[in-house]
Formats: C-alpha cells, structure tokens, sequence
C-alpha cells in the first residue's frame, strides 16, 4: 500500500477534495431524516406550518448542497483516481523500458502487456470507487449510528444484536462464493483459451476433419462452465434477500420496540419514523463495505503484480560503467573464459569456457544445431544479457564499462524473432537512425534487397505496415529488419539467422554488400546453411554450448568433424569437389 | 462500475428487431421459467410497494402517543402482516434470481455452443480474411455483454416500469396533491437521466477509443521491447506512450466524471423532492388535512422515486452494447459455410493416392492469379517436391488439395476423380498435411499426437512419434508422453514442435501426405538423423512436399520449380542440376554473383 502513496501525492488536493465533497452528501442524509423527524414531532404535533416550512426550506438547501457535494465529489475523485492511474501505468511502462532480456524472459511479455493494460485499469477503478465509497460508507455508518443512538440508545440495542449476524452471514456467503467464482473465471479463462487455439488451429482442424470432435469438447467445457457460473451465481443472488430479510427484522423489530416506547409515551413519534431510516442506513452501509472488500481483493492481486515489475532489480544497467563516454570505434571483439546460464537455478550453463577474438572489419560465420548456443554468445556483445564468468570485450575495454546507449549505438543486431512495428516502412526503418537523410534510407534498403519489393508496393516507403509487419511475407521481413540494422551503419552488425526466409540468391547479394560499405565494420552471421558461412574469414563451429573449431571453410571441412556432418547433411557429396 | 478495457461499446445494432427476435429464439426455449420469474418480479414490486404502504395504517392506528399498551396486540398483529409481506418480498426475490440465472446461463451456453459449431463449419477463406483477435472477442466480450443483458436488463426493465407506475399509483392513492409536486419532477428526472446518458457514452465512446490506442501501443512495443532495446529506442517510446497517456487521461477524466454524477444528480434531485414533500406534506398535516402515517408512507415513496428512472437509464447502456455484440455475434453465425458434400457422388473407398492437377488456375481474389495453368501428376507413392522463392505459390497448393480453398479453373483428380466429387471430409481424411506453421493444442503429448487418429492405441502413438524422432526428447519431457503442453506448446523449442507435428501425421493412416516446410526449424544435423522416419512416413503415400531447404528434396521423383505462380522448371534434382537453370541458381547460390 505504502508504495502507491507516491502516486497520490501530486494529486493531494483532489484526493482530499474529492471525499470532503462526499462528505457533505452523508452529512445530508444523515441530517434529513432527523429534519422530517422534527418537522412530525414539532411542526405537525403542534400545529405549527410555519416550522414546518422553516424545516422544509432547510431540507431543500440540505438537499442543493448535497448535489454540490455529489458531483463535486465525483469530479474529483475522478481526476484523482485517472491521474494516479495514469501515473502509475507511466512508471510501470517507464520500468519495463529499463528491463534487461533476463527481466522480460521472467515475466514474458504477454504478462507485462497484462499488468499495463487490465491491473492498471483494476487498480484505477478501484482507486475511483474507494474515494468515493471510503468517507461515504463508513461516514453514513458512523453518522447514523450516531444518530440512531442519541434518538433512541435502547432501541439502537436492536443494532446490536443484527449487525453482527448480519456480517457474520455476508462474511460467510462471501467465503464461500471467493472459490467459486476463482473456478468460474479459470473455466472462462479455459474456454477462451479453447476458442482461440480452436481458431488459430483451424486448418490442422480442418484437415483431419476433427470439427466434430472439437465440438464435443467445447461443448463439455462450456458446459462445465454454465453449471460452474450457476454454482457461483446461486450464491451470490442469496445475497440480497437475505441482506433484505436482515432490514427487514431490524425494521419490523425497531416498529415493535419503538411503537411500545411511542405508546408509553417515552418516544415521540417522528423519531420512529426517523430512526428506521437510520437503520437502512446503516444496513446499506454494511452492504456497501461488502462490496468494497470483494473490489479490494481484486484490485489488491492486481496491485500486487504492479508491485513485482516495479520491485523488479533492473537485471543489468550501465551505473557502474567506468567508461561511459566511450564510443565503439573500431569493433574487435574477445570473449575471455565466458560461461553463462539463463536461470541461476539451472544446472548446465548455456555458454561453457567460450574464448574468442574477433578482429575489427572481419565477417565471422557461427553455425552450430539448434540449441547449442549460438544466440546466447552473440547476445552477450550487445549486453542483452551478462555473463556469469569471464569477460567480454569491445576494443580491448569490457562491456560493462561502456554506457548501455553507447554500446548498443555501435552493435547493430538484427535479432532472429524479430519484429517490426505498425507505422510507415520509412518510419519502421528509421528505427535505425532517426535523422537519416531519403538517400541513407534507399541505400540501406538498397544494400538489404529491400529497395525493389518497396517500390513495387503503390505507395512505397510510405507503406503502412500492419502491428507485427503482417502484411508483408516473411522474407521481405527479415530483409526490412535488415536494412533497419545498416541504417544505423554500426560498427558491429551481427545477423542471428536473419535469412531463413531469404532465398540463397538474394541472400548472397545481401551478403555481397557486405564487403562493400560495411567493409571496415565487423559482421558476425549466425546462420543454418553452409553457404551462409562459407565466404567468411573466420567460421566459428558451436556444440552444446562450447566452441568446437574455429577456422575458415577449407580448414573446418579438413579438420572438424562437426562442420563435416553439418556439411554434407546439406551439399551432396559430388559437389563438394564441383 | 467504470468500464474495464475493452468492456461495451455503444454502437446501435443496425436491424435491431431482428437481433431482439433472435434473442427472444434463445430465451424462448426457457418460457415457462421466463413466465414464472416476471410472476416473481410482479409479486416482489407490489409486495414492495405494499410494504412500505402498510406502514400508514400502523402508525396511524397503533402507534399513537401516549396511547397506552392497549393497542399493543394491533401493532403486533399489524407487524404479522408486515412480516408476511416482507416475507413474501424476499422469497419472490430470490426465485426471481434463480430462474433468471438458469434461463440467462443456459442461453449463453446455447449461444456459444451454436456460435463455436458454425466456427466449425467455416470455410479457411474465412478464418484468412478476419483477424483471430476480432474472431475471439465475439466468443468474449460479446456473448459477455449478451449475457449482462439477459441476466440484468429483462427484469429491470420489467421490475423499473412496474415500480415506477406502483409507486406512482400509491401516491396517488395516498395523496393526490402531493402527488402532483413529484410528478412535476418527473420530466426532469428523465431529461437529466437522459442528457446525462447521451452525455456519458460520447465521453465513454471517447475514452474506448483512446484506451483502445493506448493498449494497442503497449501490446506491440512491449512484444517488440527486445528490438526496442537493440536499437536504444527507449525513450522514444516513453514519449510515444505518454502522449497517448495523457490523451487518455484527458478522456477518461469526462467519461469517468459523467459516469459518476448519474447517481448523486439523480439521487440528490429527489431529495429535493422528497424535501418539497415532506414540507407540503407537513404544513397540510399541521393543518389537519393530512394524517402523520399517510405522509411517512408518502415521503419514502418519493425519496425512492428516482430509483427506477435511474435504473431504467443504466440499463440503455447494457442493452444497446448487447444488442451490438448479438448483432456481431449473429452476423459470424450467418456466414456462408463450407460446401463440402453438394456435388458428393463419389465414395473414397480403397484410395491408392494417384493425384493429378491438370490446368489449375487460382487466385484468393478475383482478378489476381496466384497460380496458373498447373499441371502436375503423382502416381501412387511417388513423391512430388514444390521449390521456389516465398510468394511464389507453393502452399496455396496444398491448400487446394484438401479443398481450403476451391479452384476457379481446371481440376484436381484423386484416383481419376474430380475432388469435387467426393465427400469433403473424406478428401480431408484421406490426406495428412504437416504445416508450415506448427500448431499444438493444450493437452497432454499423447493427445497431440492422437489428434491424427483418436482410436490409436499408446503404442501406436509411440510408434509414430518413433517414426517422426520425436520419441527420445519425449523421453525427456518430465512426464513423457503425459507432459501437458501449454499455450501452443510454448515449453518446446520450434523444431521440438515440429517433429510432433510430424508425429500427428504419422499416426494417420491417409495415402497422401502433404509436408509444407515440415522441417524447417529442425537443423540440418537433426534432419538428417530423422531423414529414415521420414522416409518411411512418406513410404506407401503419395507425398506433396513443399520445402525452403533444397537438401530435402533431393531424392523427389519430381521437383517442381514455382515462380510467380507458375511451374517453369520440372524434373528430378539431377536433370534440374544439368539444365544449370532457375533450380542450379538456387541449390548453389552461386549464379547471380558471378
């Protein structure tokens, strides 16, 4: 709770303003039936219409004040509860920016798009209807309790005896419908997950013909569902009457007990009628606060998965970088001694003993099975992730002591899930430098093989991609995520398996541009197919984790049984000699 | 409660008589039920109503001060009715509920049941042209926004008339003047209700809208937060977001506001009334023109005056969001679906897989072809291998095999007969297909795999997860062939999928066998180990194989070589090798850099 304190502070006076206006509404309700109370016992039992009026008027400014009040209230408690959500879904976006890999691998990013988007909602509404409920439930409780009190201590005994059963009740339906509803939500979540695999399945569907036997699980999983929703629902709507069966013995017993007092003439009459009001009152009140703790469950979960991305230990950041203005210049490149492991909780590290030097301007080809580490080696140049052992080098200075911005301006990686946003194709490419000039942008399009497929689309650079570049197949794609890479003309470019769905010979016109501009700039190509790799000057062999061979194509193919395999699983054997 | 994300939307359904019969057809089943609840609604409302009326013979007759403990059995007896009415009140309520959640339940139940059935009977055209997103949120929020109406809306509709013309007949009944100063009220009831209504769903639409930007904005930067890292792009995106987030603050501050003041407006005018009331009220029985009962009774009535107007309002929302998700949700239902056994006159029995295509010519639209002039036969057992760049057509073939998409010219024959011939399902049946995309279910290994063919037996669904070298790191799995695979089999790696993927194939015993880049992410040293399983998957079937990796082609009896649509090379790797043509330049890459 403590942390959200932080978010209420600049909005204060609306945070305070807002409760102080629903203040006056409760000071109303509880003030108007003592006003009809005096105006039975006084005006009517007296014969006096001038008090009455008197009253009346009273009760009609009491009532304009509570409108005031009423949407003052509202007003602010809507500004500080949208301001303050609005604040924190800032900050926990802000965080997220700040995120290393190993923090988003943690939470995936589904989950983090979750909490930004409905916990931040869940916590805001909640916000919205505390600053409304909070002085008002508890105020109209208190201030008619109050009241009934000093009407009337020995009728107020009544209260004594309801309102605990009636908690006790509430607080046993509510126990037992919490579960219920947890299994109903997971049933819905279950079917909806159901729906969706259903339709993203389809044509594995359609093609074994199983609609039927999709159907009939459907059909068992909605129906759990219907017979989970009436079980949860059964509950709750007992709610109601029984709340209303526990006003009405509290009115029935107040008339009882009062009507005698009247009769005796130790109560007057207007502070009967008076006082069952007080007890609604009171009633609903307790009804409310129900409500409000069945919200706070709920919007505590979510306030507790807001709370672990901003508790969340920023997994690397630059602070203790020794070097911070110090710019990648030339591009050499060393692993000392590397070992590294995703999780701290695994057994087998991922990179094993990695010793590596790279020279600046050299094209390094790593080829290796899936699985064995490719990608984890590469991903430790631009500091996506940090090793656990040993050191890596830029230009004789490690990693760690560069800023985050600095290092990663020089390394230009195109990644091999890659991703390019909704926006223009120039916009998208810009990523890679924002105030590139048109003729950086073709060019870098031009040396990616993306130049020609851009032009033919009617409106060319200024093409909307649809969110995830759906609208443009997978080798344009990849070639797209490419030409954003050269544009920032890095002085490392490294390109994890980033031609897969490239054809060869588009692919080597890719690589052929290589040896032309970003001649001086060191490229390292993490790639399946031997032709890939073949040209480079240094090829570097990965298994499980460990580096097998470094050499160049003729050497491996002499020396490495690996490279070997890897092969001749892919040339025919004549043709290694063609 | 203020809205959640992506809650109603407030659009009017377009043919909203049709869309309400149509509902009606749901609930309809439930008559009875629906008759016997609005009895109940009836009975709570006059019970109400009586209940708050008894009061005025109690209090004018049994309680009067200084009276004495005379009169002590009368308010007793007097309370006896109350209890019963009381009694009577809760009971109705809660029958009410009760039917109300059978009847609303079991209709959505019907609803997604008839919606998830038609889902099935689809054509692909269909699931190709509309998002899965857009698809999803009828099975969500709509059917969601249905079910609020049918389990709020009906009975408040019902019970907020009928306590509205109740509440205003006992006061006419019990004063007739006073009555007249409410009803002076009531227009003004319904114009703020209405203004303030009008008022909240622009704002709300305002604030969906900017909400609907803004998570869009957050969902595809946070999926795409690794690249947005790679190229230091963070605090572009910070500002990004925060000018949608404060373009939201803004909108949501109105809709929020207007959203609340529904209440105290409404509530506070008829104090105002109830004050007027209870001022008139006084002065006329200060003047003995009225009794002290009769204007407690009075003055509650109009304090809760502005409950059912207010009701009545609040469920304009709820009904038009209904209406506009059953209109959606209607409109999937009516969908043309797939004609898979019009022209059936043919029976598939005893296939022996021989498959021809002769002069196909398609396009997913009209106007753009996507192949042309097809021709291409496979004998039984033979296997067929299309090559080509990406777009260049080769899955849109085997997408016609099995009937996804049928063919504008030309005909593809299975065993001498046109396709169209046989029973869709049959064809299906007949033909295994291994897809680009691998797709798994939420369920154990096992049952993925026996998704191929549900009578298989554990050993068989070892058997062809053998066959498809999937067997070892299932072995691995924590429990085997019973490790449950979540969300599309996230916990495997690509080519892990993959091979199940084959596996599911396997165990079908169909005599054509399609493998659309079956196995692409599987690398070159894994797919060599599996080549044996893969041969004799393919052994005995007539096999369509669509591959990036020329490696895997090699020993087809037939490579096909597919540019823009068309066949423009054909032959096996040898002869295509000698032509040193298209297929030379892409096995070697090598041509266009000389």
């Amino acid at each position: 709770m403590k942390r959200w304190f932080k978010y209420v502070k600049p909005y204060a006076k609306y945070f305070i303003l807002g409760p102080l206006l629903m203040i006056i509404e409760v000071l109303g309700e509880v003030v108007m039936p003592k006003l009809f109370a005096n105006i039975i016992n006084n005006g009517v039992a007296n014969q006096n219409p001038g008090y009455v009026v008197t009253m009346g008027l009273l009760m009609i400014g009491m009532s304009v004040l509570m409108i005031v009040g009423g949407v003052g209230g509202c007003y602010f408690g809507a500004k500080a509860s949208i301001n303050f959500g609005a604040d924190v879904r800032k900050d926990v976006y802000t965080k997220v920016q700040t995120f290393g890999f190993s923090n988003i691998d943690k939470f995936s990013t589904g989950s983090l798009v979750t909490r930004l988007t409905n916990d931040v909602t869940q916590i805001q509404n909640f916000t919205n209807m505390l600053l409304r409920m909070c002085l008002r439930t508890p105020g109209m409780l208190i201030g008619a309790l109050y009241m009934a009190i000093r009407l009337n201590a020995r009728l107020a005994l009544v209260l004594a005896v309801i309102m605990p059963v009636m908690v006790i009740v509430m607080g046993f339906v509510l126990k037992i419908s919490f579960p219920k509803f947890s299994k109903m939500q997971a049933m819905v979540d279950g079917l909806n997950t159901k729906v969706q695999e259903n339709i993203t399945n389809i044509r594995v569907v359609k093609s074994f013909v199983r609609e039927d036997y999709e159907e009939e699980r459907f059909r068992t999983a909605n129906g759990n569902l219907k017979k989970a929703g009436m079980d949860a629902i059964g509950i709750i709507i007992l709610m109601m009457p029984v709340m209303t069966l526990f006003m009405n013995l509290a009115s029935l017993s107040v008339i009882w007990f009062g009507g005698k007092m009247v009769l005796v003439g130790t109560m007057p009459l207007g502070n009967l009628t008076a006082f069952i009001t007080y007890i609604m009152q009171i009633l609903s009140s307790l009804m409310m606060l129900s409500m409000i703790f069945m919200q706070l469950s709920r919007a505590s979960a979510s306030s507790k998965r807001l709370g672990e991305v901003l508790d969340e230990k920023v997994s690397l950041t630059d602070e203790n970088a020794a070097h911070k203005d110090k710019l990648v210049e030339e591009g050499r490149i060393e692993f000392r001694n590397v070992g590294f492991r995703y999780y701290e909780t695994s057994e087998k590290e991922v990179l094993i003993d990695i010793n590596l030097t790279i020279e600046p301007g050299q094209t390094v080809g790593i080829i290796g099975s899936t699985g064995c580490g490719k990608t984890t080696l590469v991903s430790m140049i631009p500091r996506l992730y940090d090793v656990d052992r040993g050191e890596v080098l830029i230009d004789g200075i490690n990693v760690k002591d560069y800023s985050l911005y600095n290092l990663r301006e020089g390394v230009g990686m195109v990644l091999q899930k890659n991703v390019l946003f909704s926006g223009t194709i120039e916009k998208n490419l810009r990523w890679g430098n924002k105030n590139a000039t048109e003729e950086e942008i073709t060019q870098a399009a031009k040396n990616a093989q993306a130049d020609d497929f851009i032009r033919s689309f009617s409106d060319g650079y200024q093409r909307m991609l649809d969110q995830g570049g759906t609208n443009v197949s997978g080798g344009q794609k990849q070639r797209l995520c490419i030409a954003r890479a050269l544009l920032k003309k890095p002085r490392i470019l490294i390109l994890d398996d980033s031609t897969s769905a490239v054809d060869t010979a588009t692919e080597a016109r890719i690589r052929q541009t290589f040896k032309g501009e970003l001649k001086d700039s060191t490229k390292i190509i993490i790639a399946q197919r031997i032709s890939s790799v073949k040209d480079a000057d240094m090829i570097v062999v990965m298994d499980d984790g460990r580096i097998t061979g470094v050499g160049t194509h003729d050497e491996l193919l002499k020396s490495n049984e690996e490279y070997q395999e890897i092969y001749y699983s892919q040339m025919d054997k004549e043709e290694v000699t063609a | 409660m203020p809205p959640g994300p992506r809650g109603m939307d407030n659009r009017k359904p377009k043919n909203t008589k049709a869309v309400i019969a149509r509902l009606f057809g749901y609930v309809g089943k439930f008559k009875g039920r629906m008759i016997l609840a609005l009895v109940c609604v009836v009975i709570h409302t006059v019970a109400n109503l009586a209940g708050s009326y008894m009061l005025r013979p109690i209090i004018n007759n049994y309680i009067i001060e200084g009276a004495g403990l005379e009169k002590l059995a009368g308010l007793g007896m007097g309370l006896m009715v109350l209890a019963g009415i009381y009694l009577v009140n809760v009971i109705s309520t809660y029958l009410q509920s009760r039917l109300m959640v059978t009847v609303s339940q079991s209709s959505l139940e019907a609803i997604r049941n008839d919606l998830f059935v038609k889902t099935q009977k689809l054509p692909v055209r269909y699931f190709d042209a509309n998002a899965t997103g857009d698809l999803m949120s009828r099975f969500t929020n709509d059917v969601d926004n249905i079910g609020m109406m049918l389990v709020n809306s009906l009975v408040s509709l019902v019970q907020g008339s009928l306590q509205l013309l109740g509440t205003l007949a006992m006061m006419i009944y019990t004063n007739i003047w006073l009555t007249l100063i409410t009803v002076v009220f009531v227009p003004l009831f319904i114009k703020s209700a209405g203004a303030i209504g009008n008022k909240s769903r622009k704002y709300y639409r305002e604030q969906q809208k900017a909400l609907g930007a803004l998570n869009g904005y957050v969902e595809e930067s946070v999926n795409g937060q690794k690249v947005v890292k790679v190229f230091n792009h963070e605090a572009e995106c910070i500002e990004e977001f925060s000018a949608l987030n404060a373009d939201l603050r803004n909108k949501q501050v109105g809709a929020q506001f207007f959203g609340g003041i529904m209440g105290p407006i409404m509530g506070n005018m008829s104090k105002i009334c109830y004050a007027l009331t209870a001022m008139v009220g006084g002065v006329l029985c200060a003047l003995g023109r009225f009794d002290v009962g009769g204007l407690t009774v009075f003055v509650n009535y109009s304090n809760q005056f502005s409950f059912p107007i207010m009701n009545l309002a609040n469920q304009v929302t709820t009904i038009f969001s209904a209406l506009a998700g059953a209109e959606r949700v209607f409109e999937m239902m009516d969908q043309e679906p797939e004609h898979l056994k019009d022209n059936a006159t043919e029976v598939m029995d005893d296939i022996q897989g021989h498959v021809e295509l002769r002069h196909v010519n398609f396009g997913y639209v009209e106007g753009k072809t996507v192949l042309k002039d097809i021709n291409v036969e496979a004998k039984p057992g033979q296997k067929i291998a299309f090559v080509g760049s990406t777009g260049a057509g080769k899955t849109t073939i085997t997408n016609l095999l099995n009937r996804f998409y049928d063919i504008q010219e030309g005909e593809i024959l299975i065993d001498g007969v046109e396709i169209k011939k046989y029973n869709g399902e049959d064809l299906r049946r007949h033909i295994a297909m291994v897809l680009q995309d691998t797709h798994l279910f939420t369920g154990t290994v096992k049952e993925n795999i026996r998704f191929g063919r549900l009578d298989a037996t554990d050993e068989e669904v070892e058997q062809a997860a053998r066959t498809a070298s999937a067997h070892s790191f299932i072995m691995r799995l924590d429990h085997g062939y019973d490790t449950q695979l979540e969300g599309d089999g996230a916990n495997l790696s690509q080519g892990q999928r993959q091979l199940l993927n084959i596996a599911r194939a396997a165990i079908s015993k169909a005599p054509i066998l399609v493998l659309d880049e079956a196995t692409s992410s599987v690398d070159t040293r894994t797919e060599r180990h599996i080549e044996h399983g893969m041969e004799r998957l393919m052994k005995n079937r007539t096999t369509f194989v669509i591959a990036h990796r020329l490696s895997t082609v090699r020993n087809a009896d037939l490579i096909c070589v597919l540019e823009h649509g068309e066949i423009i090379e054909r032959g096996t790797h040898e002869e295509l090798l000698a032509m040193e043509g298209r297929y030379y330049e892409l096995y070697t890459g090598k041509k266009e850099l000389d």
